[in-house]
């Protein structure tokens, strides 16, 4: 079903209602491409080691506008449309690669890494015949150029011409909360996409609901890892745009786990390989869980040691792809690098405590589709959007649509 | 045909693979498939050796070298826990899958068989909506002890990088 925009209120009760029809709008999808993708918003592009030598390029999206990624003989980083001015074919068929320049299949336009159309194949013509007129500018036409910046590690691109600088964008709690992760030089470890069936702001939410994870993700409860005494907390950023969502570690290699293991052998609970859940503290600071997200994609994660960057790709109404980047350091040694590979298992398409959100939210989509003139409720801990000590809270998802609607101006 | 395509492939034990062997691969990849396909999932570790590895990832992290899994054991016990979650911890709609199986490709080597078998796997949710889920190559190492064959290794090379929703039931 298509509603028109125009007849579409927000409801009066404010943060804490969401109305279904938010998921389900055509023309509601085209203006937050416009308002909030393309608009004056920071959006995550990929992990400078992506893009680690000069002349490279990697592809990567503003929302569900292609984008080419490059880093120039130089070393400085551009990212620019991947449209060619011409007839608007793609510039850059590849994921990665090593390119000097860039050259349009179709007519042969050519392209510097910053984007800048280079040379227009037959521009004068043959022979003094054809070609094009002399007045013409097809410069004009030219694939739009981001403004970038990087941040540890992360680059950030944004075509707002008001989009405030990252740091004012971001808040001190979400810089801090980003630097304490992206400690070190990168190094990539793998990576993989999930399609999941549903409007890319239903997985937004889900991350930044702190509320859900014990509850859908029975992993850990149901295998006793859960401590109820685990200590932890909202964090969102004043303009909403920016949470974090961490707990401390449980001590799973010491006395507490082995007492549970204990209790739990009994029922037949316990699991057979614990070294599954084996971790090293290796920002210091006993953080065993941090889930960081900002407005309008990206996420950052640290599960113990199993790091990675996911940034959601609308593409469509009900279609989005959540790409992930898994990530350890170049000071990592193979036993820390051996931790990473083994609590993969926690996370991504089939992750023992990740695996439920692509589902999730495609419940949501589905469940949701006949109840454009419903709402939800989104009343935990409150109607603020404030950071608080229990996670037991919707702070961070009314932290989200007071973002969405400043942009939205709804 | 150029005579080295057509080659009869010999380790560099000179071991021939005999036709014998190559069907005990063709059988455990088929009995493997069909306790998956069966929903006797718990029998699904049992394929392996008790320090078997198994391990899921996809043909663009194989050719980066990057070595991440999607799902990554490394022990018999590993694969019983991931049951045992699928069972009782983890929540996803009722489905099931069917796999299409290539024909193996063996090598002796060492002792054990190098096997690589092409699948197709479709998945069929409960509503009904049946779709190509998955398709790849497994890429094994076999053992053969007396009568049994088991896995040593089982690695799921993933010929896509984009899964659909969840990958809940192993491959």
């Amino acid at each position: 079903m298509t509603v028109h925009t125009g007849v579409r209120q927000w409801p009066g009760e404010g943060l804490t209602r969401v109305p279904y029809w938010i998921y389900s709008d055509q023309d509601l999808y085209a203006q937050e491409q416009e308002r909030i993708f393309r608009g004056n918003t920071w959006n995550f592009l990929c992990l400078e080691a992506e893009v680690p030598r000069p002349n490279t390029f990697r592809t990567s999206n503003l929302g569900d506008m292609p984008v080419v990624v490059t880093r120039d003989a130089d070393g400085k980083l551009h990212a620019f449309e991947n449209r060619c001015a011409h007839r608007g074919a793609l510039l850059c068929l590849h994921q990665q690669g090593e390119r000097k320049e860039f050259a349009c299949v179709y007519h042969n336009w050519t392209y510097d890494l910053a984007g800048n159309l280079t040379g227009v194949a037959f521009r004068r013509g043959i022979a003094g015949k054809g070609g094009m007129p002399p007045d013409a500018t097809p410069e004009r036409h030219a694939p739009r150029q981001l403004r970038l910046e990087t941040l540890a590690g992360l680059v950030f691109g944004t075509l707002g011409t008001e989009t405030p600088p990252l740091e004012t964008y971001l808040g001190p709690d979400i810089m801090r909360g980003i630097r304490r992760v992206m400690r070190a030089p990168v190094r990539l470890i793998g990576g993989y996409s999930q399609a999941l069936p549903s409007n890319w702001k239903l997985y937004m939410e889900n991350t930044k609901d702190s509320y859900h994870a014990s509850l859908l993700h029975m992993f850990f409860t149901t295998f006793r890892l859960n401590r109820l005494s685990q200590k932890g907390g909202l964090v969102v950023s004043e303009n909403g745009a920016g949470h974090i969502s961490y707990s401390m570690s449980a001590d799973v290699a010491g006395k507490e786990y082995e007492q549970a293991k204990l209790r739990t052998a009994q029922e037949g609970y316990a699991l057979e390989a614990p070294e599954l859940l084996q971790s090293v503290d290796e920002f210091g600071d006993g953080i065993g869980l941090q889930i960081l997200a900002v407005f309008p994609g990206f996420i950052l994660q640290q599960i113990r040691n199993s790091l990675a960057v996911r940034r959601i790709v609308p593409q469509g109404l009900e279609r989005t792809e959540l790409v992930w980047t898994c990530f350890g350091f170049e000071s990592d040694d193979e036993a820390l690098n051996a931790l990473r590979l083994r609590q993969a298992n926690l996370i991504g398409p089939a992750g023992f405590i990740s695996m439920e959100d692509g589902a999730a939210v495609g419940f949501v989509q589905r469940g949701s589709h006949a109840a454009a003139r419903e709402l939800s409720v989104v009343e935990m801990g409150g109607q603020g959007t404030s950071s608080e000590e229990s996670r037991v809270s919707e702070a961070a998802v009314r932290g989200f649509w007071k973002s969405y609607r400043a942009h939205m101006r709804m | 045909m150029p005579a080295e395509l057509g080659k009869i492939e010999r380790a560099p034990g000179r071991d021939l693979v005999t036709l014998e062997r190559q069907f005990a691969v063709q059988d455990l990849n088929a009995r493997y498939a069909e306790a998956i396909d069966d929903d006797r999932l718990e029998e699904w570790p049992e394929f392996f050796r008790p320090d078997g590895r198994y391990h899921i990832t996809t043909a663009e992290n194989l050719a980066q070298g990057f070595p991440i899994g999607i799902v990554s054991a490394t022990s018999r016990a590993m694969l019983r826990d991931r049951i045992k979650a699928l069972r009782q911890a983890n929540v996803y709609e009722a489905q099931r899958y069917r796999h299409v199986l290539g024909t193996p490709r063996v090598v002796a080597r060492n002792g054990e068989l190098e096997a690589r078998t092409s699948f197709m796997v479709a998945r069929i949710m409960h509503t009904g909506e049946t779709t190509l889920f998955a398709t790849g190559c497994y890429r094994d190492r076999i053992v053969l002890d007396g009568d049994a064959a088991t896995f040593a290794e089982k690695v799921v090379v993933l010929d896509s990088r984009l899964i659909d929703t969840l990958l809940a039931i192993p491959l």
